[in-house]
Parts: structure tokens; sequence; C-alpha cells
């Protein structure tokens, strides 16, 4: 006779029933000369297999419980294997914490959790502080003239056509944080024409904060004499009133700049950037400081002021306007945006597609 | 120094002035440097093949000098003075036998030089505004020009005067008004008269000198950014584009329409070559990598890092993967030793060779100099944060 091998699927309660039988029968139909013993065993091996399976099969459930139709009988298992599982981690935990207290000095330490920054792919782009061809290259580039002390930075801050409050608002709080920066009102003049007179007027950086619907969602810094332009995206702005226990108007004086994380070339060519908007030589006394913080691609820009209370503990207090920049585009040349040559563009299907994954 | 360089498939000029070459099988970058300090007058625009045995290139910088490297030596033999940087930078560099010459610059100057001499053998006027200049494959007397606002034109170099072809303008559009063009690359299709063209307007032209027409024959359009650079693979009918915004697209001659895209590149495309035999294009651009895609497939094959922003590339004829390969396995023991002393600089996958015409066998000798060069700190390692 033929004997089918029927296998043993633990996916639903009901399936089981059937394979047990058919299981049966096979060991029933074994019979041969001098084989009887075996079959006893072999029907012995198979009823243990049953019960285990049966043992396994209750504790965790044997079926998926998204194969129940019924909705409300769905969600109450689903509930219980929630349970089940949290109570299982809960226990998991216990037993791990008691180990660790009876092990005492000898445990071993402790695993540090997985983030998203401990995971991050390796860039092959991050910069090597001693690399030598990048030194020369950043020696070199647009931002040379102001990093070698020969050029102070002027901004010119203005927005997309007819800005209303809050863009307008930001703008003067942008113009207070920023030293030696000017906003002027837009009047729908084209950016290719301000440059050249922004050029004669010796400004070193054009900031144009783009509007959409009363709230401000871009901005386009573009370093003048004939630097990169850099479009971000702006998101999160929260304006000086809108902030809690903020402390009085910024002064005057130049703030120091913080460039946090910003590892790879394209990283660096943004925080380049970013600090040349600012004076180079900070002043001490008015204890200001901006942060541009880069975290997952996105850049964090806060305002603070600080006071070391004695050498350990330092008191900060908000004052200015806060916002997140996400780069978009990083162009050569001044702004251009059908014919210019791009450095850097977002591509989010290519770029985004890997969550460990970051360019500055 | 001279293995090194026989072992590179790919050659490619950076802004920085240094010729760079890779090699595709051993995974790894070499810096060909001509002296000891770089300087941004030493950019690389143009690279070409000096002879047709591929042992020679030709480099041109933007201050008008064409540097002869040898690819044999691993060093910078001579160079020339071809132009004052006054007239703009090369826009296209030539060596149609192994003596002679063509180089153009950006105020449409085409001048042949010979060996001998330091004054031009032949000079004719393209117009202004030259963006690129090629020699066709076949006929090693006609070179094509063209530039913004300067049409196609084929030049026959024993005739300077006039040029053998001019292509004319499209027709006015809808609203006839005159069409502005820009022509940013070209290049000659094998087997037959016609020329391709890319334009800043983000068309595709093919031109056909030996038709009465001297509009194009064929007109392509893809994307919405300036083509920068174009180049035809082996197999024929197709063609490879590359923008602005480093989209590169394979486009059918034959009616004109996208045959596939290429992905991976994150800025714009300057320099663009599809491998004579193998079907495979090599791309390089200002996002400072190299990458190597396979025509059949679409796929990246590979991807090198290179610290500068590049700006011309050159493929060498032979199998791309195969060449350090073969060299490899015979001089192994020679670049075993090599290596074994350059395992300090050797931290990443990708190894640059820093490797100066003078010093070739002192590596302490480098290091110093590497020391001396190094000692700037700017300002802004102080403002950085920890990273």
């Amino acid at each position: 006779m033929d004997i089918t091998e029927v296998p043993l699927s633990l996916d639903k309660k009901g399936k089981k029933k059937k394979n047990k039988s058919p299981k049966k029968k096979k060991c029933v139909s074994q019979e041969g000369s001098g084989e009887g013993l075996v079959v006893v065993e072999k029907k012995e091996e198979e009823d243990v297999k049953m019960e285990k399976s049966e043992a396994a099969a209750a504790f965790p459930p044997t079926f998926s419980v998204s194969e129940i139709k019924n909705k409300q009988r769905r969600h109450l298992m689903f509930m219980k294997l929630k349970q089940e599982k949290r109570k299982q981690k809960m226990q998991l935990k216990k037993k791990k914490k008691k180990e660790r207290e009876a092990l005492g000095d000898k445990a071993p330490p402790k695993e540090v959790p997985k983030t998203i920054e401990n995971q991050r792919v390796y860039d092959e782009t991050t910069v090597d502080p001693e690399d030598e061809e990048v030194a020369f290259d950043e020696g070199t580039d647009e931002f040379s003239s102001y990093f070698n002390g020969l050029t102070n930075p002027k901004v010119l801050i203005t927005t997309s056509d007819r800005p209303r409050g809050r863009t307008v608002k930001f703008c003067e709080q942008l113009a207070n944080v920023i030293p030696n920066a000017h906003v002027y009102y837009r009047r729908g003049l084209a950016l290719k024409r301000v440059i050249p007179q922004c050029v004669a007027r010796n400004f070193t950086y054009l900031m144009v904060i783009n509007e959409d619907r009363k709230v401000p969602n871009g901005m386009v810094l573009c370093h003048l004499p004939d630097g990169p332009t850099a479009h971000f995206k702006v998101s999160s702005v929260r304006l000086r009133k809108e902030l809690k226990r903020r402390g009085k108007d910024p002064t005057e004086h130049s703030p120091e700049v913080i460039l946090n994380n910003f590892s790879t070339r394209l990283g660096h060519s943004i925080g380049r950037l970013f600090a040349a908007l600012f004076p180079q030589d900070p002043q001490f006394i008015g204890r200001q400081v901006a942060t541009f913080h880069n975290q997952r691609d996105f850049i964090f820009f806060r305002f603070h002021r600080y006071i070391f209370k004695n050498e350990k503990r330092v008191g900060i207090q908000e004052l200015g306007p806060r916002f997140t920049l996400k780069l978009r585009s990083l162009q050569k040349g001044t702004f251009d945006s059908k014919f210019g040559e791009y450095e850097w563009v977002l591509k989010r299907h290519e770029m985004d597609a890997c969550r460990r994954k970051f360019q500055l | 120094m001279g293995d090194t360089s026989r072992l590179c498939s790919v050659w490619l000029g950076s802004e920085t002035g240094i010729l760079k070459g890779v090699s595709l099988s051993r995974k790894q970058a070499f810096n060909f440097c001509n002296t000891t300090h770089l300087s941004r007058d030493q950019e690389v625009r143009a690279l070409c093949w000096g002879d047709p045995a591929e042992s020679e290139l030709l480099v041109g910088c933007v201050d008008g000098t064409v540097k002869t490297f040898s690819t044999e030596k691993g060093s910078f033999t001579e160079t020339r003075r071809c132009g004052d940087p006054s007239e703009g930078c090369f826009t296209g560099l030539a060596a149609p036998d192994g003596s002679s010459l063509i180089t153009c610059v950006e105020c449409g100057k085409v001048r042949v030089w010979r060996e001998d001499s330091s004054e031009p053998v032949t000079e004719l006027d393209a117009g202004k505004n030259v963006s690129r200049m090629r020699l066709s494959p076949v006929h090693r007397n006609k070179v094509a020009t063209g530039g913004k606002e300067n049409g196609l034109k084929i030049w026959d170099l024993e005739k300077p005067e006039k040029p053998v072809f001019t292509a004319k303008n499209l027709r006015d559009d809808w609203l006839d008004l005159r069409r502005p063009h820009w022509v940013r690359d070209m290049a000659f299709i094998p087997d037959s008269d016609k020329v391709v063209t890319c334009t800043g307007y983000h068309q595709v032209h093919v031109f056909d000198p030996s038709s009465p027409q001297r509009r194009p024959v064929l007109e392509a359009e893809y994307g919405e950014y300036p083509l920068t650079a174009l180049s035809l693979p082996a197999s024929g009918n197709t063609v490879v584009v590359g923008n602005t915004h480093g989209e590169l697209a394979m486009l059918d001659l034959r009616k004109g329409l996208v045959r596939g895209c290429l992905k991976g590149l994150a800025g714009g495309v300057r320099g663009l070559q599809c491998h004579p035999s193998q079907p495979v294009v090599a791309t390089c651009g200002l996002d400072r990598f190299l990458r190597i895609h396979s025509l059949e497939d679409r796929k990246l094959q590979h991807k090198v890092y290179l610290k500068s922003r590049l700006n011309c590339i050159l493929l060498s004829s032979k199998n791309l993967e195969e060449v350090g390969g073969a060299a490899g396995t015979e001089g192994s023991q020679e670049v075993k030793e090599e290596e074994e002393g350059d395992e300090v600089w050797d931290a990443m996958e990708r190894v640059e060779e820093r490797s100066k015409r003078r010093n070739t066998e002192d590596e302490e000798d480098e290091e110093e100099e590497e020391e001396e060069v190094q000692k700037k700190k700017s300002k802004k390692k102080r403002k950085k944060g920890q990273d």
C-alpha cells in the first residue's frame, strides 16, 4: 500500500484534528510480520509528538489572530495575545534583574539599546580631520575669504512676495539674532536682479524666507559673491512670544556659534555656510550662543543666553526664535534654480529609502 | 608609482588640480599631483588621450597649460603653454595623432599645436562662448564646436575660414519668438555623418550634415534642467545624457524616447563617458563620486568617493575590471612590497596614495612634506562642536 506522508502543520486547532486521524490510520496500517513492536513504538512517538504539539499549541496560540473573521472575538484574542506577551516580557526582565543582583560586581555590563543614531550606516564621505585634500578644498572654497578674516558678514533678509504676520515677525527676530542683518521688503523683485545689487552693496548673504499660507516654510540662503546657494525646508517655527520661560530680548553682542554633528563632506559645507553668517569674533560679554544641531539630517536652530553659576553648572535661557531646517538642495553658484549646477539634491525615493542612512 | 598608474582604468580630473586614477579591480583610487602645493589654478578642465595606444594623458588646466602625464611612468612628463587664462578655460582638447594637439578655449579660438613650436599652426575662430569642442573619431581633421547662442558648427581643420556645416536654430515657437539655444555637448555618431548634441534647454538634437536640412533631424527632450554631458554607448541607436540635477537617462535616437534612467547621482553631472566596448557608463560630477553603471540592467556597479569635485573623466579602452588584475598577477610581489609599506595609509577600503614626481621611494620624505602642508589650523575647528 502506498503510504502518503501527511504533513503535521500546526496552523489551526481545527486542522489538527484532521491530521490526527490519518496518522493513526497509518500506524495501524503498518502491520508487518515482525514489526509489531516497531509499529507500537512509532505510534508512541507520534503520540508524544502530538502531545508536544498540543502542549506547544496552548502556549503561545497556534493560529494567527488575523484569521478569525469575527471582529469582537478577534479583538479579544489579540488583547489576550498582547497581555501574554507583556507578561512574558516582565517575567524575563525580573529574571534578568535578579540574576544581575545575584552576580553583583561580576555582572556583565548593561547592553546599550539600539537607536537609529547608533545604527547609522557608515558614510564614506565622513571627513577625516587630517585629510589634506579636503583641508585644501575647504581652505580655498568660496568661504575662504570669510574664514581668513578678510570679509565681515552682512546679511540681507527678505521674504517671498507679500508676507503675512508670522513671517514678518520671524524675519524681524532673525535680524535681531544675526548681527549686521537687514530686513527688506520684497516688493515682488526677481532674485536674480536683487543679487547683483546686493553684491554692489557688499552684502555677503542673502536669506529669503518663503511663506506658504501665512507660515514660513522655506529658506534660500545664498552666499553672495559667487557662493553656494542652499535651499532648506523650514518647519516648527516658534516665535519669541511662543517660547516658555524665555529671557529678555537678545542684545547686540555677537553670539558664539555651535555647530553640532556635521560630519560628512556635505555636512561640512553646510556647517561652514552657517558659520559664515555670524562674525568671526564672538563677544563673550554678551553670553549669547546660537546653536545649529544636526540630528538625522534635520538642523535645529536654538538661541540661548548662558551664565556660569560655578565651574560646573551653567544656567541657560532660551531667547530667540526656534526653527528646524532640512536641506533640500545645495547649488553651486548664486541663486539660479533653472540653469545652475547642483552640488547635491535631495532625491527622496533614493535617499530616504534607508532609515539609517543620513547625508549630513 | 608607475605601477599604480598602470593599474588605473579610469582617469578623472578634479577642481583642486589633482589627476585621479581609479583601479576598479583593486577598488583603489590614486592621486597624481604635479606640484607639492595644490592650487586652484591647476583645476583640470579637459582630459584626453595623448596617443591611440593610450599611454599618455593630456591634461588641460585653467591657467592655460596642457600637461602630459605618462601612464607608464606615473608622472607628468611635460607642460605646454597653450593659451591665456584671460581667454577662458579649455572646453575641448584632442590629439588626432601623437604629435599634434587641438585645443579650444571658451572665447572660441580653436588652435592646432605641433610639438616643436610654441605658436599654433592653425587657428580658427568658432564664435563666442564655446562650451564644447569634440574631434570626430573617424575623420581626424573634423572638429565640432558649440556654445551658448552659438550653434553647432563642424569645421575642417584644413580649411579654417568657413565651417563645413553650420546648424540653423530651431523654428520660432508658437508665439513667433526666437528659440534660445545653448549647445552643451556633442558627439559624432559612428558609421555616419550625423552629430548628436545636447542643449542647456533640456533638448537633444541630431544633425545630419549630408542632408540639405540644416535644422535638426531629430529633436527630443528630457527633464527640466540643462543637459550637461552626453555620450554614445558602443551599441548604437542610444545616447546617455546627464543634467545638472544628477539625472542620467538613456534616450533612443530613432524616435527620441527615454529608454531608462540611471539612478544614484546626487549632484550635477560634469563628465560622462560610455566604455568603447563594454556596456558600461562612467559618470563623475559635483557630488565627488565616480559611479559606474551597467547599461543593460541600469544598476550601479561601482561607486568611488573621491574627495574633490570632479570635472572630467576618461576611460581606458581595455576591459575596466581586468586592467589591474592582469598587471597585479605579474607584478604582484612588487605591489605587495609597496602595500606593506603603505599599510599606515590603508585605513579604509578606498585607499589613496599620494605620489609626487620627486620623492617616490622615500616615504619618510613624503610624510614630512605632508605634515608641512597640513599645518593650517582653521578657526572653524574650534567653533565646531564635537562630532
